[in-house]
């Protein structure tokens, strides 16, 4: 993932672009994933508004990333944005960047502002006016995600000059995204029936189809952010595996603690936190020490969720919990468990330098400050001109019929047609 | 003529079924319903989120019969569709004032007796 990573003057090599071909197209099925897993987990009567907001990110995000978003996230010299140098992708050609293809670079890095910005829709869910979600994620991706991604990844960003680990996007991604989520879910308030009602999830079975591809997909997010066919890949792929295997056995042991029952909806969100957590230390970290990191972060998760839907705050879908929290500690322990000999550039506190994990909470924290400080500036902003709340009516109706005209599960009874084939 | 009506629980579709074939019982018509009849309403936890489940699933047969046929009915339905449970469900014995079928025209009894 590193732009460090990237070697000026290198060659183009088979192997590490055949990789990252394969890497790319895996995290840009992530989306059409995560649109199931969110879907499963909403009303029938919003499936179609909750699948359409992450398949969106696909066209908003991935063309604004293409104009701008990837010039403004790895062009440029400074330290806190990057520069119009490949605005209108200008000079990005298939010369080598690092070991592979400037473009394909590009385009894999693409997939990674689609998915975050998508990631965000799970907390408002149900309620957000389409158009204003429209707007709101375009914007985002320009003026959260590809600075962060800058201050990060980008030889000149300012976290990469702290050392600052993040392998594959725990900060960039997800705890970037978590933020923009819960904030998003404050500003536009709990939805109608929240607190009074139980707002069940309409088809657990995608959930966990959801669920399992995202994990599918990871491989491709983790593993491909070596950025080639490396030993790096291959660590990061162990631990892509081990993390959230070791989630899954906790997050089951509190699930029968509390409640003398393994749950399914538990087991897809541990598997998500369990990924989320080895992402920032994939590369960077003992397989060993992946499997104690991914049985760490469900604690954290587990409890946030529960706490949550206590409280009049709706994440209708947790992202926050998962994303947020998961990515948050995923974050602390790889300053933690970091080691020069697993391939980190910097070692964590068990090797020593404990100084690592105060250099990861200034990851933290600013990326928690700017993604939610813009996050709220821009719903503000928005607001201005287009509402972001659905109306009333609408929301009882449902967001599928209200904003799409269309219904994700109908048998047709009482269609009469209006217009159609010339009988 | 009677209109039989039974509630009861949706897993014990099948044997219920097969009773009344075996009892000569052919015509008769299914609906998926959802009722509480008393029983210990389930819990059920979606992460944060715990719920009771006031409803349950239930089926609904109801089946027109000529006098004969009322007994036999009744009583393949209480013995295929029961578990001694509470929330078994219940069978309605309704009058029925006049029955036509529709293919034939045919009226009463004769519309209910089972073509063979």
């Amino acid at each position: 993932m590193l732009e460090g990573l990237l070697v000026p003057g290198a060659v183009v090599e088979t192997a590490d672009t055949a990789w990252m071909l394969v890497a790319t197209a895996l995290v840009l099925m992530m989306t059409a994933a995560l649109a199931f897993f969110y879907g499963g987990l909403v009303r029938t009567r919003n499936m179609l508004n909750t699948l359409a907001m992450s398949f969106v990110a696909f066209g908003c995000v991935g063309i604004a990333w293409a104009l701008f978003g990837y010039s403004l996230a790895f062009s440029g010299a400074r330290a806190f944005i990057g520069g119009g140098g490949h605005f209108l992708l200008e000079r990005v050609g298939l010369d080598a960047r690092g070991t592979i293809p400037h473009m394909l670079f590009m385009v894999y890095q693409g997939s990674f502002a689609i998915i975050t910005a998508a990631l965000i829709s799970g907390a408002v869910v149900e309620r957000m006016r389409f158009s204003a979600y429209l707007v709101f994620i375009t914007a985002w991706s320009l003026l959260v995600y590809s600075p962060v991604c800058h201050w990060v990844w980008a030889s000149s960003g300012w976290l990469m000059a702290m050392n600052a680990l993040d392998f594959a996007g725990g900060t960039v991604v997800h705890v970037n995204a978590g933020i923009a989520a819960l904030v998003a879910a404050l500003l536009l308030g709990p939805r109608k029936d929240y607190g009074r009602r139980a707002l069940l999830p309409h088809n657990v079975p995608f959930v966990l189809l959801g669920a399992g591809l995202l994990w599918f997909g990871w491989f491709g997010f983790n593993g491909g952010s070596a950025l080639g066919a490396s030993a790096s890949a291959a660590l990061a792929f162990t631990n892509t595996m081990l993390a959230p295997c070791a989630t899954l056995v906790v997050w089951m042991g509190l699930d029968l603690l509390r409640s003398r029952r393994v749950t399914a909806v538990g087991l897809a969100t541990a598997i998500v936190v369990g990924l989320v957590g080895i992402t920032p230390a994939a590369g960077y970290i003992s397989p060993r020490l992946a499997m104690v990191l991914g049985a760490l972060v469900a604690f954290p998760s587990y409890f946030m969720i529960l706490w949550r839907a206590r409280t009049g705050i709706d994440d209708s879908l947790d992202v926050f919990s998962a994303h947020g929290i998961g990515g948050i500690a995923g974050a602390l322990l790889t300053g933690v468990f970091a080691n020069d000999y697993w391939g980190a550039p910097v070692d964590g506190g068990l090797q020593g330098n404990w100084g690592q994990v105060g250099v990861q909470a200034v990851g933290v924290v600013a990326t928690l400050a700017y993604s939610g400080v813009m996050t709220f500036v821009l719903l503000k902003l928005i607001n201005l001109v287009l509402p972001i709340r659905a109306e009333a009516r609408d929301e009882s109706m449902g967001l599928d019929i209200a904003a799409h005209g269309e219904e994700a599960y109908t048998r047709g009874e009482g269609a009469i047609l209006v217009q159609g084939a010339k009988s | 003529m009677k209109l039989i009506v039974a509630i009861f629980r949706e897993e014990k579709l099948s044997e219920t079924l097969e009773a009344l074939f075996r009892a000569e019982v052919r015509g008769l018509t299914v609906t998926h319903v959802q009722g509480h009849g008393g029983e210990i309403e389930p819990v059920e936890t979606y992460r944060g989120m715990t719920v009771r489940m006031e409803l349950n699933d239930k089926v609904r047969l109801e089946i027109g019969v000529s006098e004969h046929f009322v007994d036999a009915t009744v009583q393949a339905i209480l013995s295929a569709a029961r578990t001694g449970e509470v929330g078994d469900g219940k069978i309605f014995v309704l009058p029925v004032e006049k029955i036509y079928r529709i293919r034939t025209g045919e009226e009463d009894t004769a519309a209910v007796t089972p073509v063979t």
